[in-house]
């Protein structure tokens, strides 16, 4: 069975690594995976996209991602110029980093169902724990804790490998707050 | 070992486990990360040899072509617009039967200006006298690579090698690939380079001088022979690889779910895995239909896909290149081949998909299953456009 992922974000704020990063934590978990860029111009700034791919079978298949299982939004000014619900599948789920409630933002979603979108403060947890801007990681265990199909462990041990002793251990960090928020625990945020 | 890796990092590790001399490199979207690579492993020690930065592709091709004829390993890695510039210099490594080993990151040629996938840049230098390879898979890319050289450097063969991979595509997507820990097993796949002619002052020799109107024909004629035979030594190092290393793609061809199919989409490159899942949705319906890849685009695999074909209805040929003026340019050798050998039973249909980077999607694909058997004789056309552009 396979499932997509599809990441939205900006360019400079690390969406092409998270797909990479989840894609070699699905392999970590068992499973094969795939991961690659929208592969635009790659410009800061510019709305980008990233997609990941799991599944129990080698996978052949190469296209974009159009119906994602799971999308990831890490920036909510992106609501207003891309699509980013188009194609999420009717169980589908949308995370995206803002700490507005559901209702501020729904009506940007192309009338998809609230209970499908999770609202997420994880700009706030990276702030506190890296002191800097950057959500990626952060989401990374957000989508762990919510999705299920990826383990926190994994998304750890290759987010250290990432990024080196001392920032992988900060970001390692940052996702597992993000996983407990989720999980309901918010006692290191 | 199995590993998560881009694809340029496994193309990478595929040219260093070949152990090359000489690498020169001058970068080029997508190719870039490749020689990132190298020049890394180069730097931490971990592949020794002699890194080149130059100023142009042009002497990317250059450094490579001389480096080579004084007898060692070499390779480089290019694009498009890299290509093309290179194009004058790969004439002359061809002619002077230099086995220089390169990556071709697929990417379309300007204008306009588009630095993403297709496979316009490897139609351009189809004449060369470069054997043309084309991976699938970055599985299939990482051991295209060793054996690369091995068929470069063939005695018979001397001939160099392009091993064709979807820019992006393939180059910048990270997937499972199974790495090869021995390094001395790969020795012994492929031999230390030996080359029978060469620049040395202890024996001095001259290379490339003029070919005068008595001697140019019959030096073109040995090079066309040697890409001829070429056939037989690509087919071979597949199958030596498989005993060694247990894998295997095909030789010049591969078929899938051929046997009883009586419609066949014929490719090449990395849109072929979109094409087989899309085969097996189809076979799940009922369909009798299967899949021809194409591994070797030069040489031509002219018996491999008479072969493959002469029983069939309906062939679509998907190709992310177009010949202006024409049309297709696989499906007029694929037409061409049949033809030759007195077969006009097949419906061979040519359509353009995927130029610049236009995703081929599994409805592309299934939309093409269903016209071609209404259509007849497509030449080359253009699949999926906008109106709004025309």
């Amino acid at each position: 069975m396979m499932k997509e992922i599809r990441i939205h974000g900006r360019g400079g704020q690390g969406s092409v690594t998270m797909a990479a990063i989840l894609a070699i934590s699905f392999f970590d978990d068992g499973n094969y995976c795939q991961a690659f860029p929208s592969f635009g111009s790659e410009r800061t700034g510019a709305p980008v996209q990233a997609f990941a791919r799991f599944s129990d079978k080698p996978i052949r298949t190469r296209h974009q991602i159009y119906e994602p299982d799971f999308v990831i939004v890490q920036d909510i000014t992106l609501l207003k110029s891309v699509p980013v619900y188009k194609g999420i599948k009717d169980d589908g789920k949308i995370l995206i980093n803002s700490e507005a409630p559901v209702k501020d933002v729904i009506n940007e979603l192309g009338g998809i169902k609230e209970d499908a979108v999770v609202m997420f403060p994880a700009l706030k947890i990276a702030m506190k724990i890296l002191n800097k801007p950057i959500v990626n990681t952060t989401l990374l265990g957000a989508f762990s804790a919510l999705s299920g199909v990826v383990s926190i462990d994994s998304v750890k041990k290759e987010i250290e490998n990432r990024f080196g002793s001392k920032l992988g251990k900060l970001n390692a960090e940052a996702a597992q707050t993000a996983y407990n928020y989720v999980k309901g625990d918010k006692s290191g945020f | 070992m199995k590993q998560v890796l881009e694809g340029s990092m496994a193309i990478a590790d595929g040219v260093r486990m070949a152990e090359p001399h000489v690498i020169s490199a001058y970068p080029i979207t997508p190719q870039t990360h490749i020689v990132e690579h190298l020049s890394q492993m180069v730097a931490d020690g971990d592949l020794k040899a002699e890194f080149i930065m130059v100023e142009s592709e042009h002497s990317a091709a250059s450094v490579v072509l001389g480096a080579s004829a004084c007898g060692v390993r070499t390779y480089t890695a290019t694009a498009a617009q890299g290509l093309l510039y290179m194009e004058e210099v790969i004439y002359n490594i061809a002619g002077m039967r230099l086995p220089v080993v390169m990556t071709l990151a697929n990417r379309a040629v300007s204008a306009p200006i588009n630095i993403w996938n297709d496979m316009q840049d490897a139609m351009a230098i189809r004449d060369t006298g470069a054997i043309m390879l084309i991976a699938e898979n970055n599985q299939e890319a990482y051991d295209m690579h060793i054996q690369a050289f091995k068929i470069a450097e063939n005695r018979d063969v001397m001939l160099p090698v392009i091993v064709n991979v979807d820019g992006f595509v393939l180059t910048h997507t990270f997937e499972v690939v199974e790495t090869i820990d021995s390094i001395d097993k790969v020795k012994e796949y492929l031999p230390p380079i030996n080359m029978e002619y060469k620049l040395d002052v202890e024996n001095p020799y001259s290379l490339g001088t003029l070919g005068e109107p008595s001697v140019y024909m019959e030096s073109r004629y040995n090079m066309y022979n040697a890409m001829k035979y070429s056939a037989g030594v690509i087919t071979g190092a597949a199958k030596e690889f498989k005993d060694m290393f247990g894998r295997f793609y095909g030789g010049l061809t591969d078929a899938y779910k051929m046997d009883d199919a009586q419609t066949v989409i014929v490719a090449m490159g990395s849109v072929l895995g979109t094409i087989k899942d899309v085969v097996d949705e189809l076979r799940e319906t009922g369909k009798k239909i299967g899949v021809l890849k194409v591994r070797t685009f030069r040489p031509f695999p002219e018996e491999e896909i008479v072969n493959a074909l002469k029983n069939v209805k309906n062939v679509i040929v998907i190709e992310k290149a177009t010949c202006p003026g024409k049309g297709g340019i696989l499906s007029v050798e694929i037409r061409d081949s049949l033809f030759k050998h007195k077969i006009n039973t097949v419906n061979v249909n040519g359509y353009t998909l995927g130029l610049g980077g236009r995703d081929i999607t599994p409805k592309n694909i299934k939309d093409l299953v269903k016209r071609a058997e209404k259509e007849e004789n497509v030449d080359g056309e253009f699949v999926g456009l906008a109106q709004q552009y025309l």
